[in-house]
Order: structure tokens, then C-alpha cells, then sequence
């Protein structure tokens, strides 16, 4: 029994902190999702975060839990930079400029060849990050949102998300709200790229691409935000997909652009939509709040 | 009675287009005022420009003598102005008791530690908040449907929803754009009776309206908007009887204003 498990968890170990760090990267674009802004920078956030944290380890000796802590400030730093002047726009303007942001981090890392390794990437990354590490930082991560859904901020995240000028008209920071769930999701993403890279113990630019941003935006799309269990199922199923679809593996950036298009056009809710299932089950709603 | 708001020579330009020209006007603390004028008149510009929505062209907008202007919209809710819309603006994916709690944001002191580890000044905040907003939707004979979606509501109760919600900001003075727009006649006259409720609370009460009856029943002093320009200011007997008002709104002069709500609405 235990020796089964032990050959399970050999093979695959990695596969199961994936659904982890998956599960981070949800939870962060859950965050500006839930304020009512496309913000599509998490996968260059999630970039920031791996290669601070993996230059630190690697060249400057850095302990990991500092380097940790580095490589969530880092992204958040740069989230506060950029969303000064991109926060204000909205809708579909967010998600270009943020794209373009991406791109610009992309180009950086590849041109800072004597630092980040350049388009050949950065090997031989320590392997730190343990399996409860990862379990912690789920944790961690879904306990703080889970306070934050309960608290004056939460409902200041959703009335903004339903009307900006009638959740400012209430006497809320519309702007200020709107940049502490961009910076915050910018430090979850790179929590989330931390850990993935000392565990795979090789980053490369084109990890944190185009591609990427547009597979965390299915997984939290996908299991809908209506709660936080929802991005969670949703980057579980994304990163297990390809792996219980073998032959299709080629086909990853396909399926995930699929499922989107199917997800908007069918569940725009995603699937998991508490709201959806008390309907369905004759039970009333009872509201974010206790 | 001091005056609690002022607009002075306040003008509102879209391009050429001259919206607002030159208005003055005064509301006086604890009473319950009017601003009143044909469709397209500009009434909610106004509006729009005391709460911070749009800069003024020129002139001054002021609350209890300091100035509004360059100040962003939650700054101008903080400072005691809450306002509701024409077109409803609830959050209807909410609950009723959820609207009225995001109205209480800026009163909920406390902390991140506080929110994060439930402390007792988290629970204590949030428990009196709770308390406050069954208050305020009783206020507004809400407070059975407090857990319901506000979506599900019928379109009088959203209204009187969005005026709940704008108490909950504790606000000095209440601005409220055609209150009682689709309504019918029953749930005016209950309207009626909860802004005299909330005016004899000591709330300052701003209102634009069409309904001519709720108007002249409830508000002391009106003012007449036409065309961008105030062309009168008085009491309810004043305005009736002003042959500019009359000329606005009936464009004939033998025809009286205290007709039904139904025949100024068109």
C-alpha cells in the first residue's frame, strides 16, 4: 500500500504540485476578474516572480523564504507601476495594454541575457520547493481571499465589478480597490512562478508568454467566480487535461481556447455557480456575507 | 436656516453645446427642495456636477461653505453628499442587505488584522453595520426582503432601495433624481410619507422630480430649470403661479400647472 503510494507520488509528484501552483494562478486573475477588470499581465507577473526568486537562489545565495517574499514584491511592485496609469482604462483597452506589458517583459528577459539566461532560459534552479510548500501557499492564499470576501473589501471588489460609478458614488476608492486586487494578484502569480520554478528547476521566456496568460484565463473563466473554489477546480482541470488527453498534448493551446470559447457561449457563470445550483436544488441564496 | 449647499454661477459646457448657464441656487439645511424643469433641461447635469461626476465649466459648488470642486466622487460622498439615479443603479447581483452595507464602506473602521483574524473589532464593525442597514431598510419598509436578490425586487422597491443604499453613506444632504419615476400612485404616496420620515431625522433633502403633485406636496423651496437657466425660485405657490413656469412647461398662458402628474409627465 504505502509502497504504491510511494511510486505514485515518484511519478507524479510534479504533476500534483502543478495543480498547486495552477490553482495560484487562478486565484490571481480571480482577484481583478471579481473588481470587474480584464487584466491579462498574470502569466508576465507569474515570469517576474519565477526569475526574481531564481536569480536570488541561484546567484546571490539568497535563503528560499526570502527569496520567496522577493519574488512576490517584485511582481507587486511592478503591478503598482503599470496600473497607475492602465487601471483607468477599461474593458477590453485593460486587456491590451496589458498584453503588450507581457510582451514587454518577455522581450526584457530575453534581452537580459547576462541576467535571466536570455532566450536559452536559466537550468539548473535549486529544487526547494517542497510539497507542503505549495500546500501552505494554497492555503494561505484561499484563507486571505476567503477574509477579503467577507469584509468591506470584498463587497467594495463587487460593487465596483457590477457599477464603478455607484461604488464610488458610495464612498469607495474606486481606484485604489481596483490597484490593491492588481497588486495583490500580481504577488499571488508570483508565488505561484516561485514555486513552480524551484520546482522544475528550468525557466524559460516562453513560459510566461501569450499562451500562458490565456491558460489562466481559462481556468478561473472555466470554474467561473462566483466563489474561490471555482478557479481552483478550473486550474485543476486545465493542467489535468492535457495529461488524461495524451495524443491532444500537442493540441494544449487548441483545447484551451476551445473550452474559452465554449465556457462564454454556454456557462458564462463557469461551472461552479453556487447561485446556479441553490436554483437547482430549490434552496434561496443567502449571500457573500454570513 | 443656513444654507447647506450652494451653487454659485455655475455654467456646464459639452463642446458648444451650453448645458448649464449661470445657475445659482441654495439649499437650506433640513428642508426638503426641488429642482424641477422640462425634459433635457439639465436638471441631472446638475446633479452630475455636485457629485463630482463632471468638472463644471466655471462657477463654485459648495457644501456648508467649503468647495466641492476638484475633489473625485467618493471624496464628495465622504464630505456628507449621497445621491441616487434615474436610471437605477443598484447592485443587483447583491442582496438587499449587501447593497446597503457597501453604502456603509468608508464606516467600517477597521483594519487589515482585524478583517484577517476576525478580531473583535472586525465582528463588532461588522455586526453594528449589519444592524444599521435592517434599520435603514426598515426605514424604507425593506427590511423583510433583506437577503433577497435586489435583482428579484419590483422597480419601486429598487428605488427605494437606491435611497436606502445612499442613507448608509450618512449622508447631510440626500440628492434624489425622480424618485418616484414609474411608480404608481399607491407606492407614491408611501414614498411620500418615508422622505418626510427622513427629512423629520434630519436629513437634507434635494430632489429632482416631474410628478408635480409629490413635488409641490413635499418641497418648501423649488427652483425651475429651463434650457439650461434658472428661470424661477420660490415656494410651491410662487412656482404655480409664475408665468415663465408656466410658459415652460404648457407652452400656453392660460393653462394652469397643478394639472395631473400623468399630463406634465408626457
Amino acid at each position: 500500500m504505502l509502497e504504491s503510494l510511494d511510486t505514485f507520488w515518484a511519478i507524479y509528484s510534479n504533476l500534483v504540485l502543478s495543480l498547486g501552483t495552477a490553482s495560484l494562478l487562478a486565484l490571481s486573475i480571480y482577484l481583478t476578474l471579481s473588481c470587474g477588470m480584464l487584466a491579462m499581465a498574470n502569466a508576465a507577473f507569474m515570469g517576474i516572480g519565477a526569475y526574481t526568486s531564481s536569480v536570488l537562489t541561484m546567484s546571490h545565495g539568497w535563503p528560499f523564504p526570502a527569496a520567496i517574499a522577493a519574488g512576490m514584491a517584485a511582481p507587486a511592485a511592478v503591478a503598482f507601476l503599470i496600473g497607475k496609469p492602465t487601471l483607468r482604462l477599461s474593458g477590453v483597452y485593460l486587456a491590451m495594454a496589458t498584453l503588450a506589458f507581457g510582451e514587454v517583459v518577455r522581450l526584457v528577459v530575453i534581452r537580459a541575457e547576462k541576467i535571466t539566461g536570455g532566450a536559452g532560459g536559466l537550468d539548473g534552479i535549486p529544487q526547494l520547493t517542497q510539497w507542503w510548500h505549495v500546500l501552505l501557499a494554497v492555503v494561505v492564499v484561499l484563507f486571505v481571499l476567503a477574509r477579503l470576501r467577507r469584509s468591506k473589501i470584498g463587497r467594495a471588489f463587487e460593487a465596483i465589478k457590477e457599477d464603478e460609478t455607484a461604488a464610488g458614488l458610495m464612498g469607495i476608492d474606486v481606484n485604489g480597490h481596483k490597484m490593491l486586487a492588481f497588486a495583490l494578484g500580481a504577488a499571488i502569480a508570483g508565488l505561484a512562478g516561485v514555486l513552480n520554478a524551484h520546482l522544475t528547476n528550468f525557466i524559460g521566456p516562453q513560459e510566461y508568454g501569450f499562451d500562458r496568460g490565456v491558460e489562466i484565463l481559462t481556468m478561473t473563466i472555466l470554474g467561473g467566480i462566483n466563489s474561490l473554489f471555482g478557479p481552483v477546480l478550473g486550474g485543476i482541470i486545465v493542467t489535468l487535461l492535457p495529461e488524461l488527453l495524451r495524443s491532444f498534448k500537442d493540441y494544449r493551446a487548441v483545447a484551451n481556447g476551445l473550452i474559452l470559447v465554449l465556457i462564454v457561449l454556454f456557462l458564462p457563470k463557469g461551472l461552479w455557480n453556487p447561485a446556479w445550483m441553490r436554483r437547482v436544488l430549490g434552496l434561496q441564496r443567502k449571500g457573500v456575507t454570513p | 436656516m443656513n444654507e447647506l449647499l450652494t451653487l454659485t454661477n455655475v455654467s456646464r459646457h459639452f463642446g458648444g453645446l451650453k448645458v448649464l448657464q449661470d445657475v445659482s441656487l441654495a439649499v437650506r439645511q433640513g428642508t426638503i427642495s426641488g429642482l424641477i424643469g422640462p425634459n433635457g433641461a439639465g436638471k441631472t447635469t446638475v446633479f452630475n456636477l455636485i457629485t463630482g461626476l463632471l468638472p463644471p465649466t466655471t462657477g463654485d459648488i459648495a457644501l456648508d461653505g467649503a468647495t466641492l470642486l476638484g475633489r473625485r466622487p467618493h471624496e464628495i460622498t465622504r464630505a456628507g453628499v449621497a445621491r441616487t439615479f434615474q436610471n437605477i443603479r443598484i447592485f443587483k447581483e447583491m442582496t438587499l442587505l449587501e447593497n446597503v452595507l457597501v453604502g456603509m464602506h468608508r464606516h467600517l473602521a477597521y483594519g487589515v488584522p482585524g478583517l484577517m483574524f476576525a478580531l473583535p473589532s472586525y465582528r463588532a464593525a461588522e455586526r453594528r453595520a449589519r444592524d444599521r442597514a435592517r434599520e435603514l431598510l426598515s426605514w424604507m419598509k425593506l427590511d423583510g426582503k433583506a437577503d433577497d436578490l435586489a435583482d428579484n425586487l419590483s422597480y419601486g422597491a429598487q428605488r427605494r432601495l437606491e435611497i436606502a443604499r445612499a442613507l448608509a453613506t450618512e449622508p447631510r444632504l440626500l440628492l434624489l433624481d425622480e424618485p418616484v419615476a414609474g411608480m404608481n400612485s399607491t407606492e407614491k404616496t408611501e414614498l411620500m410619507r418615508e422622505i418626510v420620515n427622513i427629512q423629520g431625522r434630519g436629513y437634507t433633502i434635494f430632489m429632482i422630480e416631474h410628478d408635480m403633485r409629490f413635488v409641490m406636496g413635499l418641497c418648501e423651496e423649488i427652483s425651475v430649470l429651463n434650457f439650461g437657466k434658472i428661470i424661477a425660485h420660490g415656494d410651491p405657490g410662487q412656482i404655480r403661479s409664475d408665468p415663465q413656469v408656466i410658459e415652460a412647461y404648457l407652452g400656453r398662458e392660460d393653462d394652469e400647472v397643478s394639472v395631473t402628474p400623468e399630463e406634465v409627465d408626457e
